[in-house]
């Protein structure tokens, strides 16, 4: 019987050739976007390292600027005011935000449930200059400048991260759970806190931590709000504070090339703060995962 | 099908129960339904069932899937409150309250009883904790270590964990994380104790176990199982309803065909339905 030699062929023919060649091309190309992705992080952590790191001394993190016309000083009030900002505005957002998770998740209906989730998306696309003037306007104007006011703006761009991250664990919380609490005689509330809450720690502690990173680097919302302040290490949320983002700006802009490297020396510490959480953050909801999975 | 095809196929082999099934004669009804009908939305799931539970017995609930059995035993402690679509009417008499009427309030109904559902569903807790967290929550703090210790003897756990109580209820197999959640349910004292496929996720050795259990806790509790298993059914029950899904022209709905003491039922069934269904031939 005469076999059909090519039917059974495992070796390419000229279409299914190129057809390979396509698919190869095509892979290349994602994995060069890919890698350019990789590289442009790279390329701005390490240059900025690079400029910075002349800058990056004792002084730096524990004197704040030197007085005009004098040498060395740091910016130990940028770095004391953001830590003051960001943890200000997170305990203002966080509980908030998992309060509004709560609602939305255990108690609302359905239809106001996916009304309020996209009402926090839209919140959550909000250019940050106008929660800034907002704030400004609400709140600054005739009374002046103060951290807890640029805290408040901060908490506002943090709130849709948080409520958001939380209601999404939340969702994640098997209702046979649920329903294995309340068949025990707990209220719904009890069975929130005792049972569902627990259950999503995990993912609560991550979407807190992406709104840290988040607020960590904001700029616009500072600027109407806690940005002109006096040279000195400040804790007092009712006083101005500088902030890493706003002196990042101011250093730039001066004159002294010391001033410069001293701006890319602070960016490198933004970036590695936001680096070291987001990865923290990311470690968290991993082990998070397999222990709901467990 | 007519009576003669019925006649000529074997006598199924029943289970034999574990000891005599008891009798519902002069006993306390717990439960009785009146008229009750469940629907999600628009559709009734099931439909207008009259039916009496009786105080310290095992009464089974067998049908075929999606003939409303999950649903009818969700309606006796009101937990079918929880899915928003659905809607109960007639009425469920607990002790000759209706759990349904004014002013009833659906904690208190769950907490006199209880349910264990299909799936295992321990709390990401500790062993201990599971057990010990219903207690809190209902202010039975008192003796707290030796109610726990009695609930798991209760449901057979207690040799099983002792030495491990403090470690995650996940890190135990299927079969010992559903007897922790009978005894979760039986730590808060509860009357009534309902069992939604407690052991269809099981191995045989662990649906025994389960099974066992259920003999001794119907000295103190009244229990109430729905069960796809019919040897299981025939086995633990003392009384077994039987529900089927009636065919309508908008789909269809579950109903009360029999109920009766389960040897009855699973020996001279005296509807048709309950015959095909028992012998192995869906009606
Ligand atoms: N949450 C729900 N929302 C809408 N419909 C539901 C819901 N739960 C059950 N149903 C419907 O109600 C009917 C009865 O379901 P139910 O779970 O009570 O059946 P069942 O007898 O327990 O079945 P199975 O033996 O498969 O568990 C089915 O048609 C089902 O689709
Ligand atoms: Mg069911």
């Amino acid at each position: 019987m005469a076999v059909d030699a090519t039917r059974f062929s495992l070796t390419l023919s000229r279409r299914t050739r190129r057809r390979k060649l396509v698919n190869l091309l095509m892979q290349v190309l994602a994995t060069i976007a890919a890698l350019a992705a990789v590289a442009v992080l790279a390329v701005v952590i390490i240059s900025v390292a690079q400029r910075g790191a002349s800058a990056l001394s004792w002084d730096f993190f524990t004197k704040t600027a030197a007085t005009f016309g004098q040498s060395g000083g740091g910016v130990a009030d940028a770095l004391v005011g953001s830590l003051v900002l960001v943890a200000l505005a997170t305990a203002m957002a966080v509980p908030v935000g998992i309060l509004i998770a709560l609602y939305v998740s255990e108690f609302a209906s359905p239809r106001i449930a996916d009304a309020a989730k996209l009402v926090l998306d839209v919140l959550n696309g909000l250019p940050s200059i106008i929660i800034g003037i907002f704030v400004f306007a609400l709140l600054v104007i005739g009374s002046g400048q103060a951290a807890w006011k640029g805290s408040f703006a901060l908490a506002i761009i943090m709130l849709p991260l948080v409520a958001r991250a939380t209601q999404e664990v939340l969702a994640l919380v098997p209702s046979t759970l649920r329903e294995g609490a309340m068949a025990l005689g707990a209220s719904r509330w009890r069975t929130v806190l005792g049972v569902v809450l627990p259950t999503s720690l995990g993912g609560i502690l991550t979407g807190t931590v992406l709104a840290v990173a988040r607020a960590a680097g904001e700029t616009a919302p500072l600027l109407f709000t806690t940005s002109i302040a006096a040279n000195a290490v400040t804790w007092d949320p009712r006083q101005p504070v500088l902030s890493i983002p706003i002196d990042i700006f101011a250093l730039a802009e001066s004159p002294d090339p010391a001033d410069h490297a001293r701006a890319w020396a602070l960016g490198f510490v933004l970036i590695s703060f936001v680096l070291v959480i987001s990865l923290t953050a990311r470690l968290l909801l991993a082990r998070y995962r397999s222990k709901l999975e467990r | 099908m007519d009576a003669d095809t019925m006649q000529t196929v074997a006598p199924i082999e029943i289970a034999q129960p574990r000891e005599a099934p008891l009798s519902a004669s002069g006993r306390e009804a717990v439960f009785v339904t009146r008229g009750l009908t469940v629907s999600y939305g628009k559709a009734p799931a099931v439909s207008n069932v009259d039916l009496s539970i009786y105080r310290n017995l095992v009464t089974a609930i067998i049908g075929p899937s999606g003939c409303g059995k999950s649903t009818f035993l969700r309606s006796l402690n009101r937990m079918n409150d929880l899915i928003p679509a659905a809607k109960v009417e007639g009425e469920v008499h607990y002790h000759g309250q209706n759990i349904y009427g004014d002013g009833v309030d659906p904690v208190e109904v769950r907490r006199r009883i209880g349910m264990v559902f299909q799936k295992p569903n321990p709390f990401p807790k500790s062993i201990y904790d599971n057990v010990a967290w219903g207690l809190r929550v209902l202010g039975m703090k008192d003796d707290l270590d030796s109610r726990i210790e009695r609930a798991l003897t209760q449901a057979a756990l207690w040799d099983e964990v002792k030495d491990r109580l403090k470690k995650g209820a996940f890190g135990l197999s299927g079969g010992q994380q559903q007897r922790l959640c009978i005894a979760r349910a039986i730590a808060v004292e509860p009357d009534v104790v309902l069992l939604d496929e407690p052991a269809s996720a099981l191995d045989p050795i662990a649906t025994s176990k389960i099974e066992d259990l259920m003999h001794e806790l119907k000295n103190e509790y009244t229990l109430v199982i729905v069960t796809h298993n019919m040897q299981q059914a025939a086995r633990v029950a003392d009384m077994t309803a039987f529900f089927t899904l009636e065919r309508t022209e908008s789909g269809g709905h579950g109903v009360l065909v029999e109920y009766d003491e389960t040897p009855k039922i699973f020996t001279q069934p005296s509807d048709k339905r309950t015959e095909g269904y028992v012998t192995g031939r869906f009606g």
